[in-house]
């Protein structure tokens, strides 16, 4: 929280702000920094002059030189000839031919990390395939596209796919030069039928122009890119389950070790990498790590696609800056909340799997990695979903759960049961039809499952309700109180104590303890 | 449960305030969004003959080109979407069956894969299948989709997993279907409708019934995924080749 904090009070309200301008401007006398709109508290404490306080940097407001899909709304042609205009496949040989450390170094100084959602640096992801006699190794290597993009809220690997399947191909050209592999399979889920169509051609185009297959851009260098459609599972964008759904499998998630650069695809090294992340690749290699990495905060840096969706003016999907402000975002770009920024209730800042931040967090968030985890959430895909004051969150989030217990494999016991479970109890809570004391078993519930599988479905499934406990529990607990007063009291598991037959003793597990309160009072 | 009400003590029947018995279990049976099982019907038995025909064995190959030459089975997901598309939009036993026999592998392979991705229909799907998100983003987006819900049902007079009676429709809620920022939308067939309205919706359900094709896409007035109100990015010409690059790349 420290760490960002100078950054965080750039965005803050305005009433802290104007307490630090007004407290600088007292000591005027003595601190030659108050020329600086936002110098910190600290420096009105100062009695001689130090060094001058950097300025506040503000992030957002990307121009559309800097962007990197320019073809995001598919206004223009997403053909060969149309991504051939805009920049794609521009040199494409002298990037191969600077060779896979040049590359590799390129994509760590310019910051990038995984677009998936788990954030891990991708230079260093990629240079996992390269370990010290790689080259012995005769096996095939195979980079993996995760396009298999299911996470609710999530909709930005769709307008890549459709708008500029140019820009991938040539990314899993570079990329996989990078990480030296033979051949690139995109996993695209199988609902995008439009979007595999696109990608299908952008393949065909680049095997006839020579770009991919043998001999690529003619640098001597032999890559191919195949296309495979998923049948509708959300667990295949998991890495491991990915491997297995391409491998004719159900997709169920692996043990790691062994990681997927060591044993992977067909029992060969692979890494499974974003669509994003793959597709700003060639990119960045032409305009240089510098430049991607001078976009957002440090250790955040780049640009990174938004998609925002529920209860703004003009939902929409947009590439902007790291690091923007949350607020700014939505108004900049999805013309605010409805009924104004005071109607807002909470917001999702990474798609279904991260926890809800209530209207003050979101004041003070900035759209990277380290500013949402610093606010107990995640930028996990960038999928904002907004919710205003008219949402029933608790229903919002119920089904999530409901969602979960759909897409759990049903591999592990805790997930596989666990997001049943929670799915019921949610379900009874969004009625108000249980026991305050079950919103505790409820968590406790949550944090058995999270950790506790072989994937992040379990987590997943477990952050939404923490989320919405940690923020929300007054209005979950009012629900309960409602539904008590109208229907009376409920015992553990929803039954209510109206329709118990009273000739036998309950048990204090299933709420009989509720009884002897009655019959105390 | 006429057993646990006789094993009542008779001396306290008297209190008893028309109270239901208490049965031995109050969880209920788990139930599943299908049938994971296959069951013999007159519809649907490894005896109705299914062949891929001419065309189909010719995509086939080349799906299977795609993956190493030890891994054929790695083609059994395009292939039975292919020979779903052959038998009108659903995946019989047969079907399996003759996945099964083209990729050398074992049937039972094919029947796991067949039973864990829900986009093989194991039962007949009408022509129109019409799938509405029902997740969280399309609840909230737009009109929501619990209105969208409404009005598919009134409209066809189905819930979710029936088909109509004359067969043309089969409607499901689905899982999200990643087009979040175009909430609330549905997938027919493989086409997908964004930005629904009741009313967009009942004309499109209309214009399929006519046996046209409605224009997929956004129904509103915008084209795709941008501002509604006009872009707030990408407004001039895109930057060409080797512009803003470093200068060995320009």
């Amino acid at each position: 929280m420290t760490v960002s904090r100078p950054f965080l009070r750039s965005i803050s309200t305005t009433t802290p702000k104007a307490i630090i301008t007004n407290a600088s401007a007292t000591s005027s006398s003595s601190s030659p920094n108050s020329t600086t709109p936002s110098s910190s508290p600290s420096t009105s404490s100062r009695s001689l002059a130090t060094v001058a306080d950097p300025p506040v940097r503000r992030y957002g407001g990307l121009k559309d030189q800097d962007r990197i899909f320019t073809n995001l709304f598919s206004r223009h042609d997403h053909g060969i000839k149309g991504a051939k205009a805009r920049g794609d496949w521009h040199k494409t040989k002298e990037i191969l031919l600077k060779g896979d450390s040049w590359i590799i170094q390129t994509i760590k100084d310019s910051g990038l990390r995984g677009r998936g959602g788990a954030g891990f640096p991708s230079g260093l992801k990629w240079s996992f395939m390269n370990k010290p006699g790689w080259e012995k190794d005769k096996r095939p290597r195979y980079l993996v596209v995760n396009a298999d993009e299911g996470e609710p809220g999530t909709c930005k690997d769709r307008e890549i796919m459709r708008g500029d399947p140019h820009k991938l191909v040539e990314g899993c050209l570079v990329a996989g030069r990078a990480m030296n592999a033979t051949a690139a399979y995109i996993y695209i889920r199988g609902e995008f039928y439009q979007e595999a169509s696109h990608v299908q051609q952008a393949i065909d185009e680049a095997y006839k122009d020579g770009l991919i297959g043998k001999n690529a851009c003619g640098s001597g260098y032999d890559f191919d890119v195949y296309l495979h459609r998923g049948a509708g599972a959300y667990i295949c964008g998991e890495e491991t389950a990915l491997i297995e759904s391409l491998e004719g499998k159900q997709g169920k998630p692996r043990l790691k070790p062994p990681f997927p650069a060591d044993v992977g695809l067909f029992g060969c090294p692979s890494t499974v990498a974003n669509v994003e992340t793959v597709a700003v690749a060639p990119t960045i290699a032409r305009r240089g790590g510098a430049w991607f990495a001078s976009f957002g905060r440090e250790k955040n840096s780049g640009t990174k696609l938004f998609c925002v969706s529920g209860h703004v003016n003009n939902p929409c999907v947009v590439e902007e800056e790291m690091s923007i402000p949350l607020q700014e975002l939505l108004e900049k770009h999805c013309g605010g909340i409805r009924g104004g920024w005071q109607n807002l209730k909470g917001i999702i800042p990474g798609g279904c799997s991260v926890p809800v931040i209530p209207r003050e967090v979101c004041e003070k968030a900035l759209m990277d990695y380290d500013s949402l985890k610093d606010c107990q959430t995640s930028l996990g895909t960038g999928a904002v979903i907004v919710m205003d004051q008219t949402t029933d969150m608790v229903s919002a989030i119920a089904r999530f759960s409901k969602f979960y217990k759909h897409e759990s494999c049903g591999q592990c016991t805790p997930c596989r049961e666990g997001t049943t479970w929670m799915m019921n109890m949610m379900d009874r809570l969004v009625e108000g039809r249980a026991q305050e004391r079950e919103i505790d078993m409820l968590l406790e519930l949550t944090k058995q499952v999270e950790g506790h599988t072989i994937c992040a479905l379990g987590d997943a499934a477990a952050w939404p309700i923490q989320g919405l406990m940690r923020h929300f529990r007054p209005e979950v607990e009012a629900r309960l109180a409602a539904y008590h007063a109208k229907h009376g009291q409920v015992l553990f598991g929803g039954k209510l104590l109206s329709e118990t037959d009273q000739r036998y003793a309950i048990p204090d597990n299933l709420g009989g303890d509720a009884l002897r309160q009655i019959a105390s009072s | 449960m006429a057993s646990v009400a006789s094993l009542t003590r008779t001396g306290r029947s008297a209190v008893s305030r028309n109270l239901p018995a208490r049965a031995f279990t109050t969880s209920l049976s788990a139930r599943s969004d299908s049938l994971f099982v296959h069951r013999d019907t007159d519809y649907n038995n490894p005896d109705i003959p299914f062949e891929f025909d001419a065309e189909n064995l010719k995509m086939a190959k080349e799906i299977i080109a795609r993956y190493p030459p030890q891994y054929k089975k790695a083609a059994v997901m395009p292939i039975l979407d292919l020979g779903q598309r052959q038998n009108k939009g659903w995946t019989s036993i047969s079907v399996m069956n003759a996945v099964a026999k083209l990729l050398e592998m074992p049937k039972m392979r094919v029947y796991e894969v067949a039973t864990f991705y829900t986009m093989y229909n194991r039962e007949p799907v009408g022509k129109y299948f019409v799938q509405l998100c029902t997740t969280t983003p399309c609840k909230l987006g737009g009109c929501g989709s619990d209105i969208i819900q409404k009005t598919i049902e009134e409209k066809l007079g189905v819930h979710g997993g029936e088909s109509t009676k004359d067969g043309k429709f089969t409607y499901i809620e689905v899982e999200c279907l990643g087009a979040c920022s175009n909430a609330p939308m549905m997938q027919i067939n493989d086409d997908f409708y964004e930005d629904l309205t009741p009313e967009s919706t009942v004309k499109i359900l209309d214009a399929l019934s006519k046996g046209e094709r409605p224009k997929p896409g956004p129904q509103s007035k915008r084209y795709k995924s941008e501002n509604s109100a006009g872009l707030t990015t990408l407004t001039g010409k895109p930057y060409g080749p080797g512009e803003f690059c470093q200068p060995e790349f320009q």
